[in-house]
């Protein structure tokens, strides 16, 4: 399916839900975007890797993006089995970054949000395990947010060069 | 100042000094620890490999810090790596000596600015008797700084040396 096709599906399916939020940027210059609300995320997640003409089977990649004063998730979504891609893209405010879990959907996202965990601090409720994974447990702070201050010191080791 | 220059003839009796004697055994055994960091870990990895091969220098990787004399910290030191490095470091045996390899472990490299989770420079937590410069360093430069570090064993003082 064409990105165009499965936005189309979506909003078919989803077009009558109330905050949905649905918005589709097709002509992206890098990845056809579809916006979903992220009260909505799980049952898009569910209906987009289950439904017979998409079959999102593969989570590619899950990312955390600092809009400064909003916090993004980016899922880069491929199907094995029909060859096609789409991106969906959700987006929360930076006070309340809270996300539901799409772990129960693509075991691979476990890992993927822990990372956008530890770097952004967004919160993806019902995720089983949700530590930090690259940096120590007693790390202080999300350094990959825009307004992430430096340390002066970690566990007595000086940090600035 | 060779070990063998006072030798005498048929009586297999060597003359020298307990220092000599006990620094050239020293130098030609350092052992290593055997781990790696980042890139500087392939070049390592090169130097002991057949085309350089460390090994006729006495450099055997020991995967134990009770076991060795050096260890070779070959690349980017993260303050999680950094606390334990300082552990293995306290783990070894003295006499022990610590090559610094790269530019991120001599003083954080490209991170040095905006790595927030690089220790700049491995000296900020264990002491280096020798810094190997370049990003990363070609074996030839490692082994370069291996000598450096046989000379300074060579001209230390064991039997000499006070108890602190």
């Amino acid at each position: 399916m064409t990105p165009q096709e499965i936005s189309e599906k979506l909003a078919a399916k989803f077009g009558g839900v109330s905050d949905i939020g649905l918005e589709a940027k097709l002509d992206a210059p890098v990845d056809p975007t579809i916006k979903v609300s992220p009260n909505h995320m799980l049952e898009v997640a569910k209906f987009l890797r289950d439904d017979d003409d998409t079959q999102f089977d593969y989570l590619s990649c899950l990312s955390g993006v600092d809009l400064k004063g909003k916090l993004a998730v980016v899922y880069q979504l491929f199907s094995m089995v029909k060859r096609h891609k789409i991106t969906i893209r959700v987006e929360v405010p930076t006070e309340n970054p809270s996300v539901p879990s799409v772990e129960s959907i693509w075991k691979t996202a476990n890992w993927h949000e822990r990372e956008a965990f530890d770097l952004f601090g967004i919160i993806f409720t019902g995720h089983p395990d949700l530590r930090r994974i690259l940096l120590p447990y007693d790390w202080d702070g999300h350094p990959l947010r825009k307004d992430y201050q430096v340390p002066e010191f970690y566990n007595g080791m000086k940090v600035p060069y | 100042m060779g070990l063998l220059d006072r030798q005498f003839d048929n009586s297999n009796i060597v003359i020298t000094s307990l220092d000599s004697l006990l620094n050239w055994a020293r130098l030609s055994s350092l052992y290593q620890l055997q781990f790696g960091l980042a890139c500087c870990a392939i070049e390592m990895m090169a130097a002991s490999a057949s085309n350089f091969d460390m090994m006729r220098f006495g450099v055997i990787p020991r995967a134990t810090p009770r076991q060795v004399d050096v260890m070779i910290v070959s690349g980017t030191v993260t303050l999680k790596m950094a606390t334990r490095i300082k552990r293995l470091y306290d783990q070894m045996a003295e006499p022990r000596y610590v090559i610094s390899m790269g530019s991120c472990s001599n003083c954080g490299g490209p991170y040095w600015e905006h790595g927030y989770h690089v220790l700049k420079g491995v000296d900020r937590v264990i002491p280096v008797d020798v810094y190997v410069p370049g990003c990363p360093p070609r074996p030839e430069a490692l082994i370069e700084g291996l000598m450096k570090l046989q000379e300074k064993v060579r001209n230390e003082s064991l039997a000499k040396k006070k108890i602190a």
